[in-house]
């Protein structure tokens, strides 16, 4: 178990260590938190899809659920003002009910139409928070939202590495809780289903009740993403920051990282938002992108490559490592059960 | 539903069932795609929305080379026949090379790693749409605004079919979606269900191991699914076109979502059903965009859709999947 913790422990020691070489503020802790905030959604998908094997297409609406929840509960236009610390809760505990909700009519059925089903809920979500404009604030967002403290001491907004650290060691609970989790009796379950619905079900595990604690589950910890994701900006931003491509780049976090692994999530996360929010805009500054808003020529906008780099690197990565960066260790070894693609079978669940 | 429908709401009525069947029309040449691909490699072929959007963009640089004044008069059916068959010549060829490149290779490695791959094709055809708007070409408007919505010409008039004074508007363009897509689509059966390759094709989607042991080269096979599959996408494209008059290089995930959601909603793998989901959704749209407000028409659909499956777990027409043990 040690060997497997390992990849999990560079990751929090590296990210530790690295506010130690850069100031105190720029581009490197907007990429950084990034990558937390979306290594926490990853973490809820990696429930849902990773251990149980619901293919999820709609997991930026459960953040959204989480940012919209954590500002309705704590802005100050609205009557709760619970602060903080009882926002993030709440809008996990929000983002487990919606799950719930979702799943409960929904779970039984098989694979793809459960993707789409999730898609179309994320669509509607989308929907909803534009169209209730009396909640939501439309295209505005709610804000501004309160600042975090601890024992009296508050950070503050400009406060860049305490944010970091803030939400680092989050983080850290959170894949402390889930690994924990993983191995608990309720994980065990989960991944007895993803393998094989039918033989699990046949040892008394409950495919439906254990499908729907892993999607309520998944949810939650990706509402406190989504907590996260407002309460840095202050702001829920506008719906559009949790449209269809949100819900891509966590299951590109997943599946690039390694389906069904903590350490994947986090490799996943720090690759494909790195690349995002750090690679490409560096590529941008190399190749002088100061004229680029006249855009005479579309080529010669470094921004407008974006989505070419991104696609191909999917491709590549895909065709070079199939199973992902850091693939999970498969237990069934130990049972005398060859290690085979069990981790990309096709999410069947529940065939009736 | 004791209400009497007065002649007005009646026309109006009629309106949005043309409007939303033409349009579940073209989205069903695209979901065909979608549950072609589906039911032989199980894959949700992402990029085909994106093919569609490419298709258009060829047929608009094939109308601005040749000279668009060529196609008024009597040429116009002769000029959209060529549109029609450089499109889908076009996406047929580019279906293929990205399944040969992208998801070939990745076949043996599960169905999430093809999921992902998709997505990275898509993403790559996305730019390539956005670069293609940037032709220096009068119909981009010199490729100055690339990214900008591009004004595609109204080669098909118009015109009220029904004379001029009638509430209810049917026009060659509907004609032309109906023209296209009801030949297209008794071909195709006719291809899946009498030819050799058709055969090939169900053996293939059925087992593919079995196939191959009966002497099915079954990457061929499936090479000509994603053919076939293009080519439906390039027709869509070219009739959405002349129907819309816009194209934009971010229409196909609309257009993309609108058909894999028609797909499933006719029961994912069968050809039927997802004519018959995507007319569904035409309508759907059309009648929500008519008599409720348009910003709620994506809740109205997905909503409806959640609740079919609820009720009808493999969609409209899907026959009941099998357990496998």
């Amino acid at each position: 178990m040690a060997a497997r913790l390992n990849p999990i422990l560079a990751f929090f020691a590296i990210a530790a260590a690295l506010p130690l070489f850069f100031g105190a503020s720029g581009l490197f802790y907007d990429a950084f938190q990034s990558i937390f905030v979306f290594a926490l959604v990853g973490l809820g998908l990696n429930i849902i899809t990773g251990f149980t094997g619901m293919l999820n297409l709609g997991m930026a609406a459960f953040m959204a659920i989480g940012a919209y929840a954590f500002a309705i509960l704590t802005c100050d236009i609205y009557p709760f003002q619970v602060g903080f610390w009882w926002g993030l809760l709440l809008a996990g505990a929000v983002g487990a009910v919606a799950g719930f909700l979702l799943g409960a009519p929904t779970l039984g059925l098989s694979g793809d139409y459960l993707a789409i089903v999730t898609m179309g809920f994320g669509e509607i979500t989308l929907d909803v928070l534009k169209n209730l404009e009396a909640i939501t604030k439309g295209t505005q967002g709610i804000n501004p939202l309160p600042r975090p403290t601890i024992g009296g001491w508050t950070i503050e907004l400009q406060d860049e590495r305490s944010w970091y650290y803030l939400l680092l060691v989050l983080l850290g609970v959170a894949v402390l809780f889930v690994r924990r989790l993983e191995r608990s009796r309720t994980g065990r379950a989960w991944l007895s289903i993803r393998e094989d619905a039918l033989a699990s079900q046949c040892m008394g595990i409950p495919p439906k009740r254990t499908r729907m604690i892993a999607f309520a589950t998944g949810s939650a910890v990706a509402a406190f993403g989504g907590a996260l994701f407002a309460a840095l900006l202050s702001s829920t931003g506008e719906p559009n920051s949790y449209d269809f491509q949100v819900s891509i780049l966590a299951l590109c976090i997943i599946i690039v990282g390694g389906m069904g692994s903590v350490a994947g999530t986090l490799v996943g996360a720090a690759v494909m938002v790195g690349m995002n929010a750090i690679v490409l805009v560096k590529i941008a500054d190399w190749f002088g992108a100061g004229d680029s808003g006249s855009s005479s020529n579309v080529l010669a906008s470094p921004n407008n490559w974006k989505y070419l780099i991104f696609g191909l690197a999917l491709i590549l990565v895909m065709r070079l490592k199939p199973e992902g960066l850091v693939p999970p260790r498969l237990e069934s070894t130990a049972t005398g059960v060859p290690p085979g693609p069990t981790v990309s079978v096709p999410p069947a669940g529940g065939r009736a | 539903m004791k209400k009497r429908l007065d002649s007005m709401e009646l026309d109006f009525f009629l309106q949005q069932l043309i409007t939303g069947l033409s349009n579940g029309m073209i989205i069903a040449l695209i979901a065909i795609g979608y549950t072609m691909v589906y039911g032989i490699i199980e894959l949700i072929n992402f990029a085909h929305g994106d093919l569609f959007m490419l298709g258009s963009f060829l047929a608009l640089t094939v109308l601005g080379v040749l000279g668009i004044d060529a196609w008024t008069g009597g040429g116009t059916w002769l000029g959209v026949l060529l549109l029609l068959l450089s499109s889908a010549a076009f996406c047929a060829g580019l279906n293929w090379s990205i399944e040969r490149i992208a998801y070939r290779p990745l076949r043996a490695s599960g169905k999430l790693s093809l999921l992902v791959s998709a997505i990275g094709a898509s993403f790559i055809l996305v730019n390539l749409g956005l670069f293609w708007g940037g032709l220096p070409l009068d119909v981009f408007a010199g490729g100055v605004a690339a990214a900008a919505p591009k004004d595609f010409p109204p080669l098909v008039p118009n015109t009220n079919l029904l004379g001029e004074d009638s509430l209810v508007q049917l026009t060659p363009k509907d004609l032309l979606v109906l023209g296209v897509t009801l030949p297209t689509m008794l071909a195709l059966t006719w291809i899946v269900t009498r030819t050799r390759l058709g055969k090939a094709m169900r053996a293939t989607a059925q087992n593919p191991v079995a196939a191959r042991l009966m002497g099915i080269d079954t990457d061929r096979v499936i090479g000509a699914t994603f053919l076939i599959g293009g080519a439906l996408g390039g027709f869509a494209s070219v009739i959405y076109a002349l129907y819309n008059n816009t194209i934009s290089f971010q229409m196909g995930y609309r257009a993309g979502m609108d058909a894999f959601t028609a797909a499933v909603l006719g029961g994912i793998g069968s050809m039927p059903g997802a004519v018959a989901g995507a007319l569904v959704i035409g309508l759907v749209r059309a009648m929500s965009d008519g008599y409720l407000e348009t910003r709620w028409t994506n809740t109205i659909v997905f909503g409806i859709l959640v609740l079919i499956l609820i009720f009808r777990p493999s969609g409209l027409l899907g026959s009941r999947a099998k357990e496998k043990v």
